[in-house]
């Protein structure tokens, strides 16, 4: 009795999550038939080959993604090459203010990052990158450092040293045997941290907004269209947005799990 | 990542042990360095704009001076800002984070599919807020699902508005719901890396010394979760009182908070100052709520900290 | 690197800025202008209109708050710029800086193509000289569901309507099919502002301004509160009434005519579009007026004059119609094969503008950075007295208080159809 409890109650929990996802589906791709239908079908009988395609024509959409993805993938490499470096130097050394580093990076981590973006739009148009995607990468990356650098950290710490020293003896210089020893070992963590940290990215939506005008990302181009296009506009963007993150995640999943575990310590 | 289990790095060899005994100066410098670039990024990225928030939003037309304060005062929605604001974090989080520790003690049970359902219910992490409002904009819209469901099973005669200014709880319902469904992955992530680092032993010996599931976990599970719930609520907390699109989203402009009103500000009135004002008061509340929560939620003596 | 990559986006970003490609030649006209700025639209512009213009004419769009400081640089520098077109209140802070050049050989063709008197007036932005040619128009108009027209009450006509029929109509709607089905554009975006500045107010006041203290006013907002409970009230989150048209959460709307125009265009047999409702003092409609202004030191102010000419002409302005949904400013047939949709508010808007009691409302002139926060005025009263329920008469004296003081900060004088006045418009 008791287990056929914990199992529905399992089963609820997953539905709660999936179900408004596929809900959503319905109507972005069911088009405006579906979305000024009433009461609504459950079932996807309304989608056609007509909704499809003019789910994939509404105006703007596209560009805003492949900007938001500009951006994401920006932020992707500035996060690791700034944070995979300090990580690196917060596992292998111990020098001094590597604590109060520590607690700097756990300071900007507890802070509404995002807005920040206010005075950086007046800052950005002196230097004349407003309104781009690196502009916006740059904000992001502030958002996803913090976390690249604790999680390489303990990603680095986890890789013996052992193996580095062996290099070392052999005649390998450090950075070879980093190359050569630690990159290999490290890099399936790296390549999660990247990933989250493109997914922090993709879903940025303050920032993104404040920080663009006419080079809309995709959260910036739905919120700015919220009350002007039609509903189906809305949650076709919707589910464009939500769809490569939910894939990245699946992606990493394993690795999340760890990293979601050894970051909060 | 197995890794970690088999061979466990101690922490970092300090300087004076390297390799031979000798420590070059460029060794020496070589921690610096590697972390010189973060350094200045967060410099120009993060602590010049702060310090540039703040000056913004005391930076009057007339000088230095609360000008910009004075219209946040003034604002229409300045109070109802507050007050919603903090209805929204007050009920939230605590509702997520039972939620998330009740998921998290069930996750425990389960043995076949355990990563699956762990995959599902952390699928809301790749969800940003304003998708997770589209979600439920979609479905408690006036003609949307949720009525739908309910016409059809007779509760009411015809399309419905719950998300109007005339009826104010079920707004605050409806955004909390796409809340709840959307966050609570994120504690429940913490959480979950929280509960692997119990120790079964403790309450395995709770369990022979009579305790029951319920006492076991109040006195053994929850006090050895401490430092992973402070993690949680702080970050949650943090991440709350910055969410706007969800609000906007769903509400509008019938659901005012105040991060949604520092958007307002900047983007409809061009007022960088008064935006400013907004983001301020948000920084220090999420500032003062995250003292509260190191303080509250210190390692007590004889706790693993 | 990212240090070299933001100077390169700076270089870029500058060169940009920088004025038309060639240098002008005599027998080239650049036209300036803040209309029709999307990328498509400029195309349209480019090869749908300009094409056959007498001159060959170079086609810069550019956004309305940098338009004084291109031309200033302009003006300084390369002298490149001969046309200029803008919305009339773009232009009304160009004149004392001295960036145009008065029309005045141009008032014999404003009558010969029949351009309204009216029009002709504002054309002169409160002085002597005609400083820019009415070029087209839009404005705001009523759209209704075919639905909702059985419930129009007795002896009342879309044309002549006034706002207490139009509140008995919406009520005769509730009461026969329990929905609230009247709807406004009171969303963040929405153009709500407009119509209490424009069309609401000015019906009971006779102005915008000057008797926003009035007792006038304070009628009006009682009798708006009243048709409002026959409004829907997710109006709140309506910016373009044309998709609640559309779905048909609402049946009778207000709103700009380029954003109604998809419900027009996608059913238009669904659909009437008829003029505003009047109000005691006349029926206050708000014309949006894009302009044609020659700049002050022109290098080709013939060859700009020829374009006015051409981009004047009947056939043209159906021509803009088509292309741009802008309405023509001179007299001419509503072509047979214009688009269903079109034609119904083309109709519309010539219904408006010529009826007896039309009285247009300018869109507030001189306010400058302080628009949004003299909108803000109207919508915050209407938020406070008809949403939240707050005395009408405590807080009209408030915002009274709060308009003069954007009216002094920005030093604004009255404009149509308050009476003019010597320095800072006041409130009465």
């Amino acid at each position: 009795m008791k287990r056929a409890v914990f199992g529905v109650g399992l089963i609820i929990l997953c539905a709660w999550t999936i179900v408004p996802i596929y809900l959503l589906a319905l109507g972005a791709l069911g088009g405006s038939d579906v979305v000024y239908a009433w009461p609504k079908p459950f079932l996807p009988l309304a989608w056609s080959a007509r909704s499809f395609a003019s789910f994939l024509a509404i105006e703007g959409i596209w560009p805003a993604m492949l900007r938001s993805m500009e951006v994401a993938v920006l932020c992707m490499i500035f996060s690791i090459a700034l944070g995979a470096p300090a990580g690196y130097a917060l596992a292998r050394f111990a020098f001094r203010g590597a604590n109060t580093y520590r607690l700097l990076i756990l300071v900007t981590r507890a802070f509404p990052v995002g807005i920040l973006a206010l005075p950086l739009a007046v800052t950005y148009v002196r230097l004349g990158i407003y309104d781009t995607a690196l502009g916006v990468a740059l904000i992001h990356t502030a958002l996803a450092l913090p976390f690249a650098v604790l999680v390489t950290s303990s990603l680095f710490l986890g890789i013996p040293r052992e193996l580095e020293e062996a290099a070392w003896v052999f005649g390998c210089s450090g950075i070879a045997a980093f190359r050569r020893i630690v990159l290999p070992l490290a890099l399936p963590g790296v390549a999660a941290t990247a990933i989250f940290a493109f997914v922090i990215s993709w879903n940025e939506v303050f920032a993104a907004s404040v920080l663009t005008v006419r080079h809309k990302t995709l959260t910036a181009f739905l919120l700015s269209v919220l009350s002007e296009s039609p509903l189906q506009a809305q949650l076709a963007g919707g589910l464009l947005l939500i769809l490569p993150s939910v894939i990245f995640i699946f992606a990493v999943r394993r690795y999340l799990f760890a990293m979601w575990g050894i970051a909060s310590r | 990542m197995s890794r970690t289990a088999t061979a466990p790095s101690e922490s970092p060899l300090p300087l004076r042990e390297g390799v031979g005994g000798r420590v070059s100066r460029r060794a020496a410098l070589r921690p610096y360095i590697l972390i010189a670039p973060s350094l200045i990024f967060l410099l120009l990225l993060f602590f010049i704009p702060l310090v540039q928030t703040i000056a913004l939003a005391f930076r009057t037309s007339a000088g230095a001076g609360f000008g910009n304060f004075g219209k946040v005062w003034n604002d229409l929605d300045f109070f109802d800002a507050v007050k919603d604001t903090f209805a929204l974090v007050v009920v939230a989080v605590p509702v997520q984070l039972a939620l998330a520790l009740g998921m998290s003690m069930m996750l425990r049970h389960v043995r076949r599919g355990r990563d699956l359902i762990l995959w599902i219910w952390s699928i809301p992490l790749g969800i940003s807020d304003l998708a997770a409002g589209l979600v439920w904009l979609a479905i408690l819209t006036d003609k949307g699902y949720l009525n739908s469901v309910l016409f059809q099973l007779g509760v009411i005669p015809g399309p419905q508005s719950w998300l109007t200014y005339e009826t104010p709880v079920v707004l605050f319902c409806a955004i909390l719901t796409a809340e709840l469904w959307r966050a609570t992955a994120i504690v429940f992530m913490i959480l979950v890396a929280g509960v692997q680092l119990v120790p079964k032993e403790f309450e395995e010996a709770a369990s022979v010394f009579g305790a029951t599931a319920w006492q076991r976990f109040c006195r053994v599970t929850l006090p050895l979760l401490r430092p992973s719930i402070q993690t949680a609520l702080i970050l949650r907390t943090v991440l709350a009182f910055e969410t706007f699109a969800v609000v906007l989203a769903i509400g509008g402009t019938n659901f005012p908070v105040l991060i949604s009103q520092a958007f307002i500000w900047q983007n409809q009135n061009q007022d960088y100052g008064t935006a400013a004002a907004y983001a301020v008061i948000v920084m220090v509340v999420s500032l003062t709520a995250t003292a509260v929560y190191l303080v509250a939620l210190r390692p007590r003596a004889g706790e693993p900290a | 690197m990212r240090a070299s990559l933001a100077a390169l986006s700076g270089v870029l970003v500058l060169s940009a800025f920088s004025v038309a490609p060639h240098p002008a030649r005599a027998q080239e006209v650049t036209f300036l202008s803040t209309q029709m700025r999307p990328l498509e639209e400029a195309q349209r512009a480019r090869t749908q209109i300009l094409n056959g213009a007498p001159v060959k004419t170079t086609y810069v769009p550019e956004e309305p708050p940098q338009l004084p400081v291109h031309l200033q640089a302009d003006a300084q520098g390369s002298h490149t710029i001969s046309l200029v077109g803008a919305l009339h209140g773009e232009f009304a802070p160009l004149v004392p800086m001295g960036l145009l050049a008065p029309l005045d050989d141009q008032e014999a063709l404003l009558k010969q193509r029949g351009i309204p008197d009216n029009l002709a007036t504002l054309a002169h932005l409160g002085g002597e000289h005609l400083m820019y040619v009415p070029w087209m128009q839009a404005t705001y108009i009523m759209a209704a569901s075919k639905k909702a027209l059985q419930y129009l009450p007795e002896g009342a006509k879309l044309e002549t309507l006034t706002y207490s029929q139009l509140g008995e109509w919406a009520a005769n709607a509730q009461k026969a099919t329990g929905q609230r089905v009247l709807g406004f554009p009171a969303g963040p975006t929405g153009l709500m502002a407009r119509f209490l500045e424009g069309y609401l107010l000015p019906s009971y006041t006779g102005g915008t301004v000057v008797n926003y203290r009035s007792p006038d006013a304070e009628t009006m907002w009682a009798d708006f509160k009243a048709l409002w409970a026959h409004a829907n009230p997710n109006s709140t989150n309506y910016n373009f009434m044309q998709e609640p048209l559309l779905s048909g959460d609402v049946w009778i709307a207000w709103d700009h005519v380029a954003r109604l125009q998809d419900a027009f265009r996608k059913q238009p047999n669904d659909f009437v579009a008829f003029p505003a409702p009047a109000g005691p003092k006349g029926r206050s409609f708000m014309p949006v007026i894009v302009g044609l202004a020659v700049a002050k030191d022109a290098p080709n102010a013939a060859g700009a004059k020829q374009v006015i000419d051409y981009l004047l002409k009947p056939e043209m302005q159906v021509t803009t119609l088509r292309v741009t949904s802008f309405f023509p400013v001179v007299k001419v047939a509503v072509p047979e094969d214009l688009d269903p949709g079109m034609t119904l508010e083309a109709q519309a808007v010539a219904q408006q503008q010529a009826a007896p009691d039309a009285k247009p409302v300018l869109l507030p002139v001189g306010l400058g950075s302080h628009g949004g926060e003299f909108d803000r005025v109207f919508t915050d009263t209407f938020q406070r007295v008809v949403l939240r329920g707050q005395t009408v008469h405590e807080v009209v004296q408030r915002e009274a208080q709060d308009m003069q003081r954007v009216l002094d900060a920005a030093k604004a004088p009255c404009w149509s159809p308050d009476p003019p006045s010597q320095g800072t418009c006041q409130v009465k």
